[in-house]
């Protein structure tokens, strides 16, 4: 029997009871469905991790104040203030392999402009920092070493404040004021856009570290430090030079730990992804387990078919038709069905994904690998539950099979 | 056709279902020869062996002992595939429940056996088309079993029965399901197959009217046969033992 001959019997017999097909196939469907859902979220979290390690830099290396620890209970990191602008200082003269060192402190405020107002993140930070972060201006200029050194009232605005505050343009030039400071706008950052999770890089206000100790906050500490190795193979050295170096400059003795903690933004990475493929795992195993409960329903349902078609398939062996045509008839129409049910599964797959991104805020990809493994699991379900049915159909007695009332 | 070798050529066949005391003894030793180009009536009461030698006949089991030669072919000793293989090639069956496939139609039915015999599509329409016409059905080609009456539905199944040019064609009761017009129209049917297309056809039947379209009506008792005469010879001196017992003789006085 030809294969165009096989498929067409197949459909015939499957459209014969079409709601039973339908529901027969609901646990592939689903199954699928969880395939492809799993793989687009899975993907998209890794190409947004990608995208967050590269607008920040896959260099960067941040140290932030080690957490204390009060009577027993520990404070979280940032509670301490170990971190000093000597520390910067110090990083970038004496560790070698350093292409910039920077310090971050940041504070919310609303930031006045006219009669315009916004509310936004202010970090205060010195001149590296834009290298360190792989940001370029869009519009005027970055404040100067100088700048930090006098302490002045300068700012730069991220896309976002500035088209907020300055719908009209003119940024460049113009005062805003943020916690009744007077700063005279520099320039305006070129857009970052989103984090791969949704966070607005560009909707924050950059003034030097200094002003923003002295003038806007009072501290004399630094919430973080971001340095950024000469290339992705110094990396391990660097962290490690700058963890005796802190250590040193930071007086601590042997028995001390350490007072900081340093992170490479690829481990910070890692652990999102983590918790991304944690959930693609979870989904994973919903996809498996919805195949084999599909799997058995189509061989439920294909049991009670060649039972129902006994008398069919003893005419069909009476007319010449031998075991292996008959366990390829039953087969193909296992396999029919579990790919009808693939092919539903893999549409839904990809307006749910649509639907987590669009709803959830939460970035999916979906491949083309993934369409493919979630329709070649669906056929091979078909064929693993549908041979055992195919199998006693074949096995029949052409005679029994002819009489069977 | 009596200078060649039969074309159904049995010996000494039995055929024991189940083992030990608990065996029963279908066949216990059957011969028979039957040349191409006979219309064979088989008959006897149930449980006569008859539907078992039936199967026999039609490839479709095999016996326990004993040997069955069908065109020169040994085929006791045939694997089950080969056997669909002699079924589909040499043998045609019709039944009394006709056994079209539901919501088919009549040329697809007929189609059928020639999708297992390997036959191309252009070449599988031509011919059903072809046999169709010749069973008087060349208007109904696109008609399902349901659209058809039983007369018809059983042309159909010999329309099928035809369809890889088999050289035998068996028929059991044939019309065991149809009212005595359309028996008439089958057996008709049969006889021009017979008499002007030389197709060999062995029909088992309980009633004598449907065994007296045959030339030969072969008897079966108690898995032998016990008698074997012309169908005029029969009809004019049957065989009172056999209708003195089986539920014949309704049929025999009616």
């Amino acid at each position: 029997m030809s294969l165009a001959v096989l498929l067409r019997t197949a459909w015939n017999a499957l459209r014969r009871n079409v709601s039973r097909s339908l529901l027969t196939m609901l646990g592939i469907i689903i199954g699928v469905c969880a395939v492809i859902a799993s793989m687009a979220i899975g993907a998209g979290a890794q190409a947004a991790v990608m995208k967050q390690i590269e607008s920040l830099g896959a260099n960067l290396i941040v140290i932030t104040p080690g957490s204390i620890t009060s009577g027993g209970v520990q404070l979280g990191s940032g509670s301490r203030t170990t971190l000093k602008l000597d520390d910067v200082t110090a990083i970038s003269q004496n560790v070698l392999e350093v292409s910039g060192a920077a310090p971050l402190s940041q504070t919310n405020s609303q930031v006045i402009a006219g009669g315009a107002n916004w509310s936004t993140s202010i970090a205060g930070t010195t001149p590296p920092w834009l290298s360190v972060q792989n940001w370029t201006m869009a519009q005027g200029g970055f404040f100067t070493d100088e700048d930090v050194r006098r302490v002045a009232k300068v700012a730069v605005l991220g896309s976002t404040v500035a088209s907020n505050l300055f719908p009209a343009g003119g940024a460049i030039g113009s005062t805003v004021i943020i916690k009744s400071v007077p700063f005279r706008v520099l320039g305006v950052l070129a857009s970052k856009g989103q984090t791969g999770f949704g966070r607005d890089q560009d909707d924050q206000v950059v003034v030097p570290i200094t002003t923003h100790q002295e003038r806007l906050t009072g501290q004399s500490w630094v919430n973080a430090i971001m340095i950024s190795a000469s290339s992705p193979d110094t990396v391990a050295g660097v962290i490690d030079a700058t963890e005796r170096l802190l250590r040193l400059v930071h007086h601590l003795t042997p028995i001390q730990g350490d007072d900081f903690t340093i992170r490479n933004i690829a481990n910070v990475q890692q652990v999102r992804m983590a918790t991304a493929s944690t959930q693609a795992l979870l989904l994973a195993a919903v996809a498996i387990v919805s195949l084999i409960v599909g799997g058995i329903g189509i061989m439920n349902i294909m049991l009670v078919s060649v039972t129902e078609r006994t008398r069919e398939i003893g005419l069909r062996m009476a007319v010449g038709g031998r075991g292996r045509d008959i366990l390829l008839q039953f087969l193909i129409e296992a396999l029919t069905m579990a790919s009808a049910g693939g092919l539903i599964g893999v549409g839904l797959g990809i307006g749910i994904s649509f639907l987590v991104s669009m709803l959830g805020n939460w970035p999916t990809v979906i491949s083309g690998f993934s369409i493919f493994l979630g329709f070649v699991s669906a056929a091979f379900t078909g064929v693993v539950f549908g041979y055992y049915p195919a199998r006693r159909a074949a096995a029949l007695d052409p005679i029994d099979a002819l009489r069977y009332e | 056709m009596a200078d060649a070798a039969p074309l159904i050529e049995v010996r000494d066949l039995t055929k024991v279902y189940g083992e030990g005391p608990a065996a029963v003894e279908a066949l216990r030793g059957v011969s028979l020869s039957v040349n191409s180009g006979e219309f064979v009536a088989i008959m006897g009461p149930s449980g006569s062996g008859k539907s078992t030698f039936m199967h026999l006949l039609g490839c479709l089991d095999r016996p326990t002992s004993g040997s069955y030669r069908l065109a020169g072919q040994e085929v006791s000793i045939l694997s089950r595939d080969q056997l669909a293989m002699v079924r589909g090639r040499q043998i045609g069956f019709v039944f009394q429940s006709f056994n079209l496939l539901s919501r088919t139609s009549a040329l697809e039915n007929v189609e059928l056996p020639m999708l297992y015999a390997g036959i191309g599509r252009e070449e599988r329409d031509r011919r059903a088309r072809s046999i169709l016409e010749q069973v008087g059905l060349g208007s109904r080609l696109q008609h399902r079993p349901n659209e058809l009456s039983g007369g018809q539905q059983q042309r159909v199944a010999i329309a099928r029965s035809l369809a890889n040019g088999a050289p035998l064609l068996m028929a059991d009761e044939p019309t065991g399901n149809l009212d005595s017009a359309s028996s008439e129209e089958i057996m008709t049917l049969f006889r021009h197959l017979n008499r002007d297309n030389g197709i060999t056809v062995v029909v088992v039947t309980h009633a004598t009217d449907i065994a007296a379209w045959s030339d030969r009506i072969v008897t079966f008792r108690d898995g032998l046969i016990i008698d074997d005469r012309a169908a005029q010879d029969v009809l004019a001196a049957p065989v009172h033992e056999f209708t003195d017992h089986g539920h014949l003789r309704e049929e025999v006085s009616s």
